[in-house]
């Protein structure tokens, strides 16, 4: 199989990367490299075989529903690079 | 006395009053002022606040309060652990700036026990990486040879730990990342199984295979600092409710009558003569302490990298989502759009690497190839890990290498990462799988180290530490110190 360039634009949208020109055609050739090496997965023979969901068998991971400890708003209001007040900066998303 | 003699040693010796904390803390100071510019293992160095707590632990010793063995002892955090009041970078410049507010769990319970930091270690960018080469900021050395890279992803950790800058530190395993550079720098390095330690706190790369654990000089001392980390911790649902056992206790007990398999697949072509040599001989020592050595075989083996290498990016897509310019860290232009903001951000904080992998991971998971590659890869999971019950019906413990070579020269897997992907092969399946494993120095060959690799049953770390134990009590040669030590930090 292999990736064309528009595919690897496509799939730099989805994941909100900006790639330049230079960039795109390296990813290009690096991911068809990976890919033509996953299609040794295509021998293993699965038929039959569940999908793997959890690691170990699964433990009650619930915990009792009693109020603890959190962090100050203003706390982590400290790691946003852009705020005002108590509220992030986010640029406008809806057209006026 | 030196840094290089382990935690177990430095802390008996602290108990016999021959140092204080404070003077193990600056002597692990003045080693970092020595060594680091050239060997670049820390991001950030503590060195005010590693003062202060060491002074914090020789008052209360002062005061006749009976201390844990760890207190006091100079360590390191891999730079993906939070610590609250210090940066944390993951490497990357996408988190520059980035103070987190809370401590990582496994960072708090080392505190409980009086652990003196250091500082943050450098890594491959977000964990990604078999060298060290993918940080931001600068690659590190390997201490044994400067132009060879000290493995990956926790480099900073491995190499910090075997040049005595540190007596130990933690570093995290998602493929590999603990052990395969604790084999390239001639240090022990645990990956303890999945739930064992709390996730918490570690910046997440792919939750179903990270684990935190302990990169030190003695299977002793990976004993005693997982003593300190392991349990349930109510903060990360994935810890494991099972009862911790004193490690410590079972330490001594030795291998006699414990059944060692030896599977045939990690003895293939790509691996180098001289590691699968090394690795022999060393399985020839544990035979002569009166462990059955046997040959084995897991057969899916061959499958386990493709597996890791869509599964993990995939984790690794979803979890960098939240890299948005909005949250953390960094912020590039796009004030009047919100894509476009998170689109340059992203575009210019993350390496090539981290791009790369989200790349991949975006694919694997998007319409039309989930089927062909990542549910295909989560099934080849459960094969990898069928084989290891099976196995485990018959033996005790797995051993194999656990590196497929030796450290290599600095650049030369640059510009083909499917080469550097290759130097996991040996580690990923006991990540797959969610099993501990620990690498363990076995010699060296064309003058670099090379790594002992045991994989146990699920929870049975004390298993993994015991015959690794056996085995450094039984040999000598790890305890050779790498060129760049010096003096390896004496006190």
């Amino acid at each position: 199989m292999s990736i064309t360039r528009e595919q690897v634009l496509g799939v730099a949208e989805l994941a909100r990367l900006a790639l330049d020109e230079a960039e795109l055609a390296a990813m290009a050739r690096s991911l068809n490299a990976i890919l033509d090496y996953m299609e040794l997965l295509r021998r293993a023979d699965t038929t039959g075989t569940p999908a793997m969901t959890d690691v170990l068998p699964p433990w009650d991971a619930m915990r009792d529903d009693e109020p603890g400890a959190t962090l100050e708003p203003e706390e982590w209001l400290e790691s946003v690079p852009c705020r005002t007040g108590p509220f992030p900066m986010v640029p406008r998303f809806v057209e006026e | 006395m030196r840094l290089l003699d382990g935690a177990v040693r430095l802390a008996e010796g602290m108990a016999r009053g021959e140092y204080s904390a404070g003077e193990l803390a600056r002597t692990a100071l003045e080693q970092i002022a020595r060594l680091d510019s050239g060997l670049g293992c820390f991001i950030t160095v503590t060195g005010e606040t590693a003062l202060e707590q060491a002074e914090a632990v020789d008052r209360a010793r002062a005061r006749g309060e009976g201390m844990p063995l760890l207190a006091g002892i100079p360590m390191a955090l891999k730079d993906n652990l939070c610590t609250r009041g210090i940066a944390t970078t993951c490497a990357s410049r996408i988190l520059e700036g980035y103070v987190p507010p809370y401590d990582a769990t496994a960072w708090t319970r080392l505190r409980a026990v009086g652990a003196v930091l250091m500082g943050k270690t450098n890594m491959d960018e977000f964990a990604m990486g078999s060298s060290t080469e993918n940080s931001a900021f600068r690659p590190t050395a390997n201490p044994w040879d400067g132009d060879r890279v000290p493995g990956g992803s926790s480099g900073g950790s491995a190499a910090a730990v075997a040049a005595g800058e540190a007596a130990y530190a933690l570093g995290s395993d998602t493929g590999g990342s603990v052990r395969q550079p604790a084999a390239l720098t001639g240090v022990v390095g645990l990956k303890p199984t999945y739930g064992r330690v709390s996730r918490y706190g570690l910046v997440a790369f792919a939750s179903s295979l990270d684990q935190v654990g302990p990169i030190a000089r003695t299977v002793a001392d990976c004993a005693l600092i997982l003593q300190a980390i392991a349990g349930r911790d109510p903060l990360d649902a994935t810890s494991a409710p099972a009862d911790v056992p004193d490690y410590r206790a079972t330490l001594e007990a030795g291998v006699r009558g414990l059944r060692i398999g030896v599977p045939r697949e990690y003895f293939g072509p790509g691996v180098a003569p001289g590691v699968g040599d090394r690795v022999r001989e060393a399985l020839a020592v544990l035979a002569g302490l009166g462990a059955a050595v046997e040959e084995c075989s897991l057969p899916h083996t061959e499958y386990g990298l493709a597996a890791y290498y869509l599964l993990a990016p995939a984790e690794a897509s979803s979890n960098l989502a939240r890299y948005d310019g909005i949250r953390y860290g960094r912020r590039t232009g796009g004030r009047h759009a919100l894509r476009d903001l998170y689109c340059a951000t992203r575009g210019e904080g993350f390496g090539p690497e981290v791009k790369r992998r989200i790349m991949l991971g975006t694919y694997a998971l998007s319409s039309g190839y989930y089927d062909a590659y990542y549910l295909k890869a989560q099934r080849v999971r459960t094969l990898v890990s069928r084989d290891f019950h099976a196995a485990f019906e018959r033996f005790d413990l797995l051993a194999a290498p656990t590196s497929p070579d030796v450290a290599f020269r600095r650049g030369e897997c640059a510009g083909d990462p499917l080469k550097l992907y290759m130097a996991d092969a040996l580690t990923i399946p006991a990540n797959l799988a969610g099993l501990p494993a620990i690498s363990v120095p076995c010699g060296f060959s064309r003058g670099l180290p090379v790594g002992l690799q045991l994989i146990g049953r699920a929870f049975d770390e004390g298993t993994l530490l015991r015959a690794g134990h056996a085995y450094q009590e039984a040999t000598s040669e790890w305890r050779r110190p790498p060129p760049a030590a010096g003096e390896g930090g004496a006190v």
